[in-house]
């Protein structure tokens, strides 16, 4: 399973990659949020991934008496999730604004004001 | 010693608020602070001429070998009362002479700056210390030549002068640090005693080489010369003070500094002679042609130096104590040179020496002190010059046999041309007949005329009694130079000797010189058609060479097109990540610690690859969230398979909160355009492809490496017997690191108030535009 999750990094990696490479800005959006998934898998895969024993303590113990999922990757994919969702909301909302403002998905469109300044 | 330097630098911060105390006719009180370190200064001459000196230590970054190491012996001393003394004259010649200027607080504030840097440069006793300062005179003079920023000329010629100091400063800097290693110390005291292990390292030629670089941009030394004539755009007072005792003289104290550390072997004295020499011959001749005022000064200046950087790569006895005794004259009659030049140009209103005679008739004092500074620069017989050129040649008579003729030669042209152009500065303009145009022409205020006349007389007292002069501070500067003990007299009259006759034929036919030539713009103009080649063309060239090549390179780099930005950055990233994989050398993977693959996870991730694609593919914009969103699904069912309930849940719920805002906010946008050409797509999808492969690589690399669980261990452990809670991932969120979470939820909550402000947002139509 290692492996075939090792092929999904680098294929998320690779569709992020080609998708913020695009002048849409919805398609730069879509491929941040791809590359942030592969990297969540990354870290998760960095864990020692064990099946069907997640890091909650048994409710008649007080302490673990098997093996257990790593808790740490697990947290900080948490807050990776977590924060990512903050960051694409906010850029949605944004893109909406510049859709409205200037009618357009174009990042090239975005930058020739700034070329006439020039 | 320490406060000396201080008290110039606190001064210059005070000027920024009470800076306006400047403009009042208070203002000259300003100049009572050099009056007092020189009068501090020259309590020491005493102590000092007996063969003593003074060391002063601080601590200030005790573990980069930087501290405030401080020594005044002779060397010093000579520096410090030039730099406090002739600072004095000129504090007060510049109040009078910037009058009414409207930013005259920003021009004290620069110059006392200047004068601590200088005083700090010439009092340390730490090599880095001396290079932070001398990188302070090289900023606070690009300041004080560029003080008329209100004409390009000016801010060009500060910008080369700053260019070409600040790039000795670099080689300087390297050269300290490669003596610095080498000799395992900073200070330069101790580095005297280290003089055969670093003059016997392989890379010592280097290390002169770098230093000598610093001392000769700085000093304005062939091929570097340029700058200084240039610089000649600064205000009069400051040309006065930069150009005779204190900036370019920097080198000169560095050479002197370094010579008993670097110094008697035949690569210094080799290079610094032929420089040195051809600096003198060089910039003498061109003094010839130049018909401004400054012009002359400048390059004679230049001259001067040359001949000091000659004597000091000579590096005999007779030379050092030629070279102390001539930077005490040289700084003496070109300061008053310099602000005699000031005068005429504040009244007369132009420094063109075809225009200007006859002025002794209304400016009587200055001609004065002209005259008297123009026979000193000459050598006359009882002026201090005449000492300082009998020992110069003195110094190249006693050279090696094989030489002395040469360096004699050398020595006597450039001084022959050095006399027209003292001449040519100090005589010229006042004699002949005076011209209309100069009648109205009034003697200016007293604090303008004193100082150059002070000067010029200091020169001949000195010139009469230089028994004095040479046992109290030329004396201990040559010792502290040659780094021994010797008594050096200085006497008028030595008798009928091949000396004395050099000296008459200099005077007489460096007077016939300038009797014969007349300054004309036609000459100055032949002279310029040799410029094209000169090293100030080469140097421009450069520059503008520099200048395209960054325009070319910025409008390639910063094109304003972020995939363009993207593609640099992750292509970079690709080769530092393959370099790095490719040290690790080859991958291997072990098959014995894979977990097996079930039916449903080999479902999932073809689902997941499948939503990949059609994310990719799609031309509408509906499907491509949608898939986008399939894909956070799969790695949801991913979590659940691999024992992570909390992370499923999360990511459960932010997927379908994305979407929800996705479809209601992007709903009305019209499908997406297919904008790139084929190749642009081919050649993204390779770099994406590659990316992605290196991923993965990184990701087998990792996935066989040793991992600790001593930490993961530790909350697991800890959970319910700290925190009293069973599920770990969560208490360690909200528990263990709590503060985390709370500013999370911080970020969180900035970024709910920019959606909420975006969406409320409603802009007038207006502002549509």
């Amino acid at each position: 399973m290692e492996l075939i999750l090792v092929l999904l990094i680098g294929i998320l990696y690779a569709a992020g990659i080609y998708l913020i490479l695009r002048r849409s800005m919805v398609k730069l959006l879509l491929g941040i949020m791809l590359l942030g998934n592969g990297t969540n898998i990354l870290i998760f895969l960095l864990g020692n991934i064990i099946k069907g024993k997640p890091p909650i303590i048994d409710p008649d113990l007080k302490v673990f008496t098997d093996i257990y999922a790593d808790p740490i990757p697990q947290a900080l994919i948490l807050t990776a999730i977590v924060i990512s969702f903050g960051l694409t909301s906010f850029a949605i909302v944004l893109l909406k604004r510049v859709y409205a403002l200037l009618g357009t998905d174009d990042l090239d469109d975005l930058n020739t004001p700034e070329e006439e300044d020039i | 010693m320490l406060f000396t330097v201080l008290s110039g630098l606190i001064t210059s911060s005070l000027i920024v608020p009470f800076g306006r105390f400047l403009k009042t006719k208070w203002g000259f009180i300003l100049a009572f602070l050099p009056v007092l370190l020189f009068l501090y200064f020259t309590k020491f001459v005493v102590p000092i001429g007996q063969g003593s000196y003074f060391v002063q230590s601080t601590a200030w970054v005790p573990s980069l070998g930087i501290n405030l190491d401080f020594k005044l012996d002779g060397l010093s001393l000579l520096f410090a009362l030039l730099i406090t003394g002739i600072g004095a004259c000129i504090f007060f010649y510049a109040n009078a002479y910037l009058k009414g200027q409207k930013y005259i607080d920003r021009f004290f504030g620069y110059l006392c700056l200047f004068m601590s840097a200088m005083l700090g440069l010439v009092l340390s006793d730490n090599m880095l210390l001396l290079f932070i300062f001398w990188e302070l005179t090289s900023i606070s003079s690009f300041f004080l030549i560029g003080f008329n920023n209100d004409q390009e000329d000016s801010r060009k010629s500060a910008m080369t002068a700053l260019s070409i100091t600040g790039l000795g400063g670099f080689f300087l800097l390297a050269g300290f640090v490669l003596m610095g290693n080498i000799a395992g110390t900073y200070n330069i005291s101790e580095l005297v005693d280290k003089v055969s292990l670093i003059q016997q390292h392989p890379l010592f030629p280097l290390i002169f080489g770098l230093v000598a670089l610093g001392a000769i941009t700085k000093s304005a030394q062939f091929p570097f010369h340029f700058w200084l004539p240039g610089a000649m755009k600064a205000p009069t007072p400051v040309s006065a003070y930069l150009h005779s005792a204190t900036m370019v003289k920097a080198g000169i104290y560095l050479l002197a500094r370094f010579s008993p550390i670097l110094g008697g072997n035949p690569i210094w004295m080799y290079s610094l002679m032929i420089i040195g020499g051809i600096t003198m011959l060089y910039a003498a001749f061109h003094s010839l042609f130049r018909t401004d005022l400054k012009g002359v000064l400048a390059y004679s200046t230049i001259s001067a130096l040359g001949i000091l950087i000659f004597l000091l790569g000579l590096g005999s006895k007779e030379a050092v104590i030629a070279a102390s005794v001539f930077i005490l004259v040289h700084a003496l009659y070109k300061a008053a040179l310099f602000l005699i030049t000031g005068i005429i140009d504040h009244e007369t209103g132009t420094r063109d020496l075809t225009v200007l005679q006859g002025l002794r008739k209304v400016l009587m004092p200055v001609a004065i002190a002209g005259f008297l500074a123009a026979l000193s620069s000459a050598g006359v017989p009882l002026t201090f010059g005449f000492i300082g050129k009998d020992l110069i040649y003195e110094a190249t008579l006693h050279a090696a046999p094989s030489l002395f003729l040469y360096l004699t030669i050398a020595a006597v042209a450039t001084n022959i041309l050095l006399v027209s152009a003292g001449f040519m500065a100090g005589i010229k303009p006042f004699i002949g007949r005076l011209p209309e145009q100069f009648d109205h022409i009034h003697l200016p205020y007293k604090s303008l005329w004193i100082p150059p006349l002070l000067l010029a007389i200091l020169g001949v007292i000195f010139g009469c009694f230089p028994g004095f002069v040479g046992d109290w501070i030329s004396g201990p500067t040559a010792n502290s130079i040659l780094a021994q003990q010797e008594v050096f007299h200085l006497k008028i009259w030595h008798g009928f000797n091949l000396i004395l006759l050099l000296s008459a034929i200099t005077i007489l036919v460096g007077t016939l010189v300038f009797i014969s030539n007349t300054p004309s713009h036609k000459k100055l103009v032949w002279i310029a058609t040799f410029e094209k080649i000169s090293p100030a063309n080469i140097f421009n060239a450069c520059a503008h060479e520099i200048e395209l090549f960054s325009a070319f390179f910025t409008a390639k780099m910063h094109n304003g097109y972020l995939r363009s930005y993207l593609l640099k950055i992750i292509l970079f990233a690709e080769l530092l990540i393959g370099y790095q994989l490719y040290l690790g050398g080859p991958l291997h993977i072990k098959w014995d610690t894979l977990s097996p693959v079930s039916f449903y996870e080999v479902t999932t991730v073809c689902i997941l690859i499948g939503a990949i694609v059609l994310t990719i593919r799609t031309s509408s914009r509906l499907t491509a969230v949608v898939a986008t969103s399939v894909v956070g699904y799969a790695i949801c069912l991913i979590f659940v398979f691999y024992s992570a309930p909390d992370l499923a849940m999360t990511q459960f719920t932010i997927d379908t909160l994305t979407v929800v805002l996705f479809v209601l906010v992007l709903f009305k946008l019209p499908s997406f355009l297919n904008l790139a050409n084929r190749r642009t797509i081919i050649r993204d999808a390779v770099v994406a492809i590659i990316f992605g492969m290196l991923l993965s690589m990184v990701a087998l690399r990792v996935l066989h490496e040793p991992t600790t669980t001593d930490i993961s261990d530790f909350y697991g452990d800890y959970a319910y017997v700290l925190a009293k809670g069973k599920n770990v991932v969560n208490v360690l969120l909200v528990d263990f690191r709590g503060f985390d979470t709370m500013f999370e939820i911080v970020v969180l909550s900035i970024a709910a108030l920019g959606v909420y402000s975006l969406l409320k947002l409603r802009l007038k139509s207006s502002d549509k535009e």
